[in-house]
């Protein structure tokens, strides 16, 4: 595996890792990993690095719940629509978390965020659904998440091993 | 009821200690543990699973499910070489302990001298004594990287032996052995006539090179009997399996033992075991991956802190050498001041004093934990 796709693994794994982590880890200097991931953030192959959260682990007195949904999206495109132009307009509202050009059924599927239901709704009613090329919408709330980013929501994996073994 | 002089002769386990003692905390960090820090792939899980729930538990043939044992014949062909016919040369084990315990009882006679590679695992003199054999400790040197010569062998008096035991990748050094650093040692058991007795428990696990058994050398494979498992490649120590490969004849006989003694292996973990060797492969690289990104980064922080440590290149430990004189006070201190749990090197025999053993089979978060804490004590 080049040194480039092992620092990419390594930082999906866990984006929080120090560079000198990394080093010692993969054998590499501690400049080499920086330049790596330099490179890496500036060609745009890393765009971001987020925390993977449990919202029903928040507390609601911190933290405000989210309300999350999955909407499935139909279009029809012409001479001068294309997909690009559609996922372009989508794509630039804040409540939009993530939007895929996708086979089957339909065409998009996007991830919306708002603070309650009924927001959600608005916002798919009134900004999605009234995009001329958008023919029909379908909307999934996300009830109970169990897995994010790779990383499950359950108690976790005890060690239950014996502290000391031949 | 008085313990017989067999059993007398063996004194508990080194580990036991430590063991005790590291469970008097519960906020410890274990570099203490001999087993992966992984599951089972969840496919071998969920093959075990099913065959629970269609009944199947009852025993299976002495030696084995057949198709168990093809499954064998066919994996270490291709991954190591090894040439085994899944009826006659092939014995499933309720793991690897299993086959070494039978392979003495069965091979050696009372009187007979088995030399035994060190640092080694814990079992083998005592299996020895069991057996009625004498143990013959070899003990390797850090110069060599703790790999097995003709010079250590001349040394200890192994030309006189009638057995050798021998462990690479080797719990606990980490040490591992090229096939060109495997051909002298065959050419001294054929020269003096040993029969090998070589665990490859850790075959699956190197990273420098790829494993070689010392079965595959020329005119090994009739004095050799290979031990593996599938609870260091396959995270399954729990379940118990593994197996012996050998000519016929050695089969045979550890054959007669088994089927009174053991009857057959667990039936469960066979199923798990041919799920794990049909479509497990690739878990076990993405393990390997992980182990090796471990190693590297114990050994990088080794030298960090100035502790000299040889390249371990294969299983899942290091073995560096003890910053105090006394390895077991430095680990008792280690502890009770940082709650850190390592083992001794010489819970391992001989030849590993002075060094201690450091299993990397924990997660990186722990493991960064575990070292900053043993550098906090150092200083």
């Amino acid at each position: 595996m080049s040194s480039r796709a092992e620092i990419l693994e390594l930082l999906r794994e866990n984006a929080r890792q120090t560079p000198e982590d990394l080093a010692r880890q993969t054998g590499l200097d501690v400049s080499e990993v920086e330049a790596t991931i330099d490179a890496l953030e500036s060609e745009g192959v890393i765009r971001g690095y987020q925390a993977v959260v449990d919202w029903d682990a928040v507390d609601l007195d911190d933290e405000q719940e989210r309300v999350r949904a999955m909407v499935e999206l139909n279009v029809t495109l012409d001479r001068e629509v294309r997909y690009d132009d559609i996922s372009d307009r989508i794509a630039k509202f804040p409540e939009v978390q993530s939007l895929r050009l996708v086979s089957g059924d339909f065409d998009f599927a996007l991830t919306v965020e708002g603070d309650s239901m009924r927001e959600v709704s608005r916002f798919v009613s009134d900004k999605v659904a009234t995009i001329p090329e958008i023919t029909q919408t379908v909307t999934h709330y996300i009830m109970e998440s169990y897995k994010e980013q790779g990383v499950e929501f359950g108690d976790g994996h005890d060690d239950d091993r014996l502290s000391i073994s031949p | 009821m008085k313990p017989s002089e067999r059993v007398q002769q063996v004194p508990p386990s080194g580990i036991r200690r430590f063991f005790e003692l590291a469970e008097e905390y519960d906020d410890i960090i274990s570099l203490g543990v001999g087993e992966p820090d992984f599951s089972a792939p969840w496919a071998a899980r969920d093959a075990a699973i099913a065959s629970l729930e269609q009944g199947k538990t009852s025993y299976t043939a002495n030696r084995g499910k057949r198709d168990l044992r093809r499954a064998i014949s066919v994996h270490v062909a291709q991954k190591y070489g090894l040439d085994y016919t899944a009826d006659e040369e092939i014995l499933v084990t309720t793991g690897a302990s299993e086959g070494l315990d039978l392979a003495f009882r069965a091979l050696v006679d009372p009187g007979d001298t088995v030399a035994v590679t060190q640092p080694s695992y814990v079992s083998y003199v005592p299996d020895v004594i069991f057996a009625g054999g004498e143990p013959l400790p070899v003990p390797t040197r850090e110069a060599d990287n703790f790999k097995l010569t003709p010079e250590v062998l001349e040394d200890a008096g192994a030309d006189e032996a009638d057995v050798l035991v021998m462990c690479y990748p080797n719990n606990p050094t980490g040490a591992t052995m090229t096939g060109d650093e495997l051909e002298p040692v065959a050419e001294f058991a054929k020269e003096h006539d040993l029969t090998v007795f070589s665990d490859e428990a850790y075959a699956a696990l190197t990273y420098e090179h790829e494993h070689t058994s010392i079965a595959t050398l020329d005119g090994m494979r009739e004095r050799t009997v290979v031990f593996n498992g599938f609870s260091k490649a396959y995270a399954m120590t729990g379940l118990r399996l593994g197996y012996a490969l050998a000519p016929e004849e050695a089969i045979t006989a550890m054959n007669r033992i088994h089927q009174y003694t053991m009857l057959s292996a667990p039936t469960t973990p066979q199923y798990a075991a041919i799920e794990a060797l049909r479509s497990c492969d690739d878990d076990v690289v993405e393990m390997r991956k992980q182990y090796d990104r471990r190693r590297k980064f114990v050994l990088t922080r080794f030298g960090e802190m100035g502790i000299d440590c040889f390249p371990a290149s294969g299983a899942f430990y290091a073995f560096p050498e003890c910053p105090w004189d006394d390895s077991e006070a430095f680990a008792e201190a280690l502890i009770e001041d940082q709650r850190v749990a390592l083992v001794p090197g010489t819970a391992f025999g001989e030849g590993g004093d002075g060094h201690l053993r450091v299993s990397y089979a924990t997660g990186l978060d722990e493991l960064k934990e575990a070292m900053d804490r043993l550098e906090a004590f150092l200083e």
